[in-house]
């Protein structure tokens, strides 16, 4: 039995979508005044009613296939009847018998792979956001905004088959990995994903942690969960079965008082919506479904002979994968493969960007003139970092910064004065003294400002002595 | 039988306060008409249950954006506001 | 009462404008509280509107009620219930959409029982209606209101609900025509719901001829109603033949069991008469009828008991002075607001549907709708229509049953199974008992609401009801 036992039910916000789930208030709401986007579908105002939305059936089975799950033959959705300040019509429209796809699976790489079996993924709206002035417990009263009410929501729920913190992020970034690959997703957005995370210790309670909205998040609270029961355990105290809530700033889960629970839901099936049946459409979206990260990581490895971990890198985002296929096509894939996942990816990262900063012409251009040793390599990273920093052209770089490598002319003029200035050192070069030769190369260095290639100047001044 | 406490309980899940008079009341109305109810523990027809009476499967819209409301006629209605925010009670 | 060509005929004579102002006269002046709102001044603009460009549309120029659970735009709604205090929708209802594009001027909304939960309008926060017959009398529920200024002469046509009876029910004890349609004729976006699986919107009028007249106009698929049909438009008002001559009437003789004597005797003596006008008839069986009221109720109840949760004082409605923690507030808010009636209905929901008795109540329920819609099927494979009574008896004193909620329930007996079907009905005037009108319904196959308002026209050409 494994120490740590961890299940996941992760929201995500279907954000790629037009139109909201029941009614046609745009997705685009982010960074907007509150209560802009809204409608009396969304606000649950008296007699509005609800019409599903078909793309977002549609993307749903996409997703579905992708978890490689089982299609249900006919589907419907449900009311969770629950009180709360953010849900606007005192009830959720959500699913529960007959969820459009259960027993799928998702397989992880950490070390080694593992795969996830995923109990089911179902349809369901998004509550609004809450605004507390200050910290929820002391917030004097709630406000509102129901832009994002009624927002299509995919919960995905895992059976518990997640070992770590660490498994559990890395289930995030594969699911996100493949959501953003049928473009369905946004995971950038704010409030994009949320996760509900049960966990248990051997020999112990589970409790379910609420309220996760980072990818780094949910490897925090989890953490500090575990820190938590180990603790309460060594102390021979007993970790009870309750919900809890993850402070995202202060980083730590606390109690909150429990709201009805699942028996108190009073499921039934939504009488203003009717039910669907989906099965033959299924086929239809599996043809159109678009190539997979675990596919393109395969076919990377086959068809531009990189290595494993490169293409893993590669594909680890579409747009990083589509940057790689376009450069490739023009220069060594070796050499793309290198230049893109090793160095390019962790100047994006460092300065938190993503691969849309940078244009695949640029990383040709630079690729070119590496290529063709009009620079050295330390100058394309210093090419890369400026056009990041700066902006402007890799040409234009070089010669403002005066990166060109310097030709051979030049650096045997170098040698000549280098020889003739310091014949001490000559001296012990011809003693066998392999410093010297250091020494030498470090003068004309020096005098081409760094600027010649250093197997030239070895050559050179080896052939001259 | 329900009882008072069942009652209480019921009251709770649909958010509405019962004084203590309303929860005698509505324990013993409550128990009459849910005795009139058993009349359905007489059969258990073996069939599906009817949800949805028209039969109509297959209802969706197109993706497309509908104009929403203006935040003037959202909040119209709105006892209590604040900065474009609808203002609800404290959460603990 | 007061008709379409009635009012058509005054309008010529005098204006737009003088119609309705005369009707304001009558309505300012009634015992009736037939009303919660009138809309006195855009409906006088309007007249004058038609009268100065000429009215235009199927309803040009026509006054009509509106019962309050239908949401009109700048109007308010309440629902006959405090909860809604203030309310004014920013929408309009499907149907209100419809009666603006044919012409039709709304003066008011009518009173009902509070969110539709009721068979005699005693139950509405602004005071019982009365039935113009007998001001001491419940005008019957829940559309009470509509059903009593159109008895009452106030205006011509109105709009009422029908979740278990609601439209039939008033139409029955005030004696005029009321229909409920076949679920999914007419869209519900914009009613409130009650019993969204159960309801729909219908009209009530004088006459037979003004109720086909609104059908046609309410009637027709709206996509932003997922359970609204695609059905073909056809116009009623071209389907009021004075001949019944082909239709086979069944008379399910469960539906006479513990009926009142005169109530029985008008209804048998409207099945002759339409015997005598050449239909058929024949004794037919509705085996799971006693099993009807309880699923009813049960289905009713717990659709309600989640429809009514969005009542917190948030968006809308009543709010107290002081908030406190989220869960008292909306606690407290709801106890405020809501009247007894109501109160009982969620909580009766609520438990219905909660962990341990979904199976024993909400789920029974249901099969049990599906036995009732087959009994439907199979009476429809022998005959055309059926005939009943609307209600077991005439109009009844007000206050009489409230204390006893469940025998005001039994009262539905013979609507409620109807709406778990899904059927069309409509009920028409056949005799008076004791100076009180009754009601005689005609239930009809899925969306065959030709054949009923067919047999209710014939019918009501050849009938001489009388006090
Ligand atoms: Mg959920
Ligand atoms: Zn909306």
């Amino acid at each position: 039995m494994k120490d740590v036992i961890i299940g996941l039910e992760v929201h995500v916000q279907l954000n790629k979508l037009n139109s909201k789930l029941f009614c046609g208030c745009s997705t685009k709401y982010h960074d907007s005044e509150p209560n802009t986007y809204t409608c009396p579908v969304c606000l649950g105002l008296p007699g509005a009613l609800p019409v599903l939305n078909r793309a977002i059936v549609e993307a749903a089975i996409k997703v579905a296939l992708a978890l490689n799950c089982e299609i249900a033959e006919q589907t419907l959705f449900y009311r969770k009847n629950y009180y709360y300040p953010d849900l606007p019509k005192g009830f959720q429209i959500s699913q529960y018998d007959y969820p459009i796809a259960t027993n799928g699976k998702l397989v992880i790489e950490g070390d080694g792979e593992r795969q996830i079996r995923i109990k089911r993924v179902h349809m369901e709206e998004d509550p609004a956001r809450l605004v507390h002035k200050g910290p929820i417990e002391r917030s004097k009263y709630s406000l509102i905004d129901y832009n994002r009410s009624g927002m299509p929501l995919l919960e995905v729920v895992t059976e518990p088959d997640l070992g770590s913190p660490k498994e559990a992020r890395q289930f995030l970034n594969k699911l996100r990995n493949i959501l953003e690959y049928l473009d369905v997703f946004d995971g950038s957005l704010e409030g994009a994903l949320r996760v509900d995370a049960n966990i248990s210790l051997a020999g112990g309670a589970r409790t379910e942690v609420k309220n996760i909205s980072s990818y780094k998040g949910v490897e925090k609270a989890l953490s500090f969960e575990i820190v938590r029961q180990k603790n309460l355990m060594r102390r021979g105290i007993k970790v009870v079965q309750e919900t809890r809530h993850y402070d995202e700033a202060r980083g730590v889960t606390i109690s909150l008082r429990t709201k009805e629970e699942e028996k108190d839901y009073r499921y039934f099936p939504e009488p203003d919506l009717v039910p669907f049946k989906v099965k033959d459409k299924v086929a239809e979206i599996r043809k159109c479904l678009p190539e997979l990260p675990d596919a393109k990581r395969r076919r990377f490895v086959k068809r531009y002979n990189i290595s494993e971990h490169h293409a893993k890198v590669l594909t680890s985002e579409l747009g990083l994968a589509n940057f790689f296929e376009n450069v490739a096509a023009k220069v060594g894939a070796n050499q793309a493969a290198t230049w893109i996942a090793d160095v390019l990816k962790g100047e994006l990262n460092y300065r938190d960007l993503d691969i849309s900063a940078f244009s695949p012409e640029h990383m040709i251009q630079i690729l070119h003139m590496l290529e063709e040793k009009n620079i050295t390599e330390k100058g394309a990273v210093q090419v890369i970092r400026t056009l990041l920093d700066k902006g402007g052209t890799p040409a234009e770089i070089v010669k403002q910064k005066g990166l060109l490598k310097v030709d051979e002319d030049v650096i045997a003029k170098a040698v000549d004065e280098a020889i003739k200035e310091n014949p001490a050192a000559v001296k012990d070069y011809h003693a066998g003294k392999n410093e010297a030769l250091h020494f030498l190369v470090g003068q004309v260095m020096k005098k081409t400002s760094g600027k010649a290639d250093p197997n030239v100047v070895n050559k050179l001044l080896r052939e001259k002595l | 039988m329900i009882t008072k406490k069942d009652v209480e309980h019921i009251g709770w899940l649909a958010r509405i306060k019962l004084s203590d008079e309303e929860k005698e009341e509505f324990t013993t109305q409550l128990n009459s008409i849910l005795d009139y109810f058993a009349k359905l523990d007489e059969i258990d027809p073996n069939v599906a249950p009817t949800h949805h009476v028209s039969g109509v499967v297959n209802v969706f819209r197109d993706d497309a954006v509908k104009e929403s409301l203006d935040q003037k006629d959202v909040l119209q209605n709105a006892p209590k506001k604040e900065e474009g925010f609808f203002k609800g009670p404290r959460i603990v | 009462m007061t008709s379409i060509s009635e009012i058509k005929k005054r309008m010529k004579e005098t204006s737009a404008e003088e119609v309705v102002q005369s009707l304001f006269d009558k309505i300012e002046r009634s015992k009736l509280n037939a009303f919660i709102t009138l809309t006195k001044e855009q409906a006088l603009k309007e007249a004058r509107k038609a009268d100065k460009n000429g009215a235009k549309g199927a309803l040009a120029a026509i006054p009509i009620a509106v019962k309050d659970n239908i949401s009109t735009r700048g109007i308010r709604t309440t629902c006959a219930s405090k909860i809604l205090k203030g309310y004014v929708p920013p929408y309009d209802a499907h149907v209100i959409g419809r009666l603006k594009a044919e012409g039709a001027i709304i003066i008011g909304k009518t009173n009902m029982d509070e969110f539709a939960m009721g068979s005699s309008t005693e139950t509405s926060f602004f005071g019982p209606t009365r039935n113009p017959h007998d001001l001491s009398r419940v005008p019957g529920g829940s559309s009470g209101g509509s059903a009593a200024t159109v008895a009452g002469g106030e205006v011509p046509i109105a709009l009422g609900s029908d979740t278990g009876g609601s439209v039939r029910c008033p139409a029955s004890f005030c004696g005029v025509v009321g229909l409920k349609p076949t679920y999914g004729l007419v869209s519900r976006y914009g009613l409130i719901s009650y019993a969204n699986s159960l309801e729909q919107i219908g009209p009530l009028g004088c006459s037979v001829e003004d109720v086909a007249l609104l059908l046609d106009v309410i009637a027709g698929h709206d996509p932003r109603d997922s359970t609204s049909h695609v059905v073909k438009k056809k116009r009623y008002i071209d389907e009021l033949e004075d001949d019944v001559s082909d239709i086979k009437i069944g008379v399910p003789k469960e539906y006479f069991e513990g009926v009142d004597k005169g109530v029985e005797k008008a209804v048998w003596d409207g099945i002759k008469l339409l015997e005598d006008m050449g239909a058929s008839y024949s004794e037919i069986g509705l085996s799971h009828t006693k099993y009807a009221l309880a699923s009813y109720y049960i289905i009713a109840m717990s659709e309600a008991s989640s429809n009514l949760a969005r009542f917190d004082g948030v968006r809308y409605g009543l709010r107290l002075k002081k908030d406190k923690d989220w869960h008292t507030t909306f606690s407290e808010i709801r106890a405020d607001g809501f009247g007894e009636e109501v109160k009982r209905r969620i909580l009766l929901g609520t438990y219905a549907l909660s962990a341990g008795y979904y199976g024993r109540y909400y789920l029974k329920a249901l099969k049990v709708r599906t036995l009732i819609k087959q009994d439907f099927e199979n009476a429809f494979k022998k005959v055309d229509v059926l005939i009943a009574p609307t209600m077991p008896f005439t109009a009844f004193k007000i206050g009489e049953k409230i204390d006893d909620p469940l025998s005001l329930y039994m009262a539905d007996v013979n609507t409620v199974p109807i709406n778990l079907a899904g059927v069309p009905s409509i009920s028409i005037p056949c005799g008076f008992a004791n100076g009180l009108p009754i009601g005689m319904q005609i239930i009809g196959k899925h969306f065959d609401e030709g054949a009923i308002l067919r047999m209710a026209y014939t019918f009501e050409k050849h009938v001489e009801a009388t006090e």
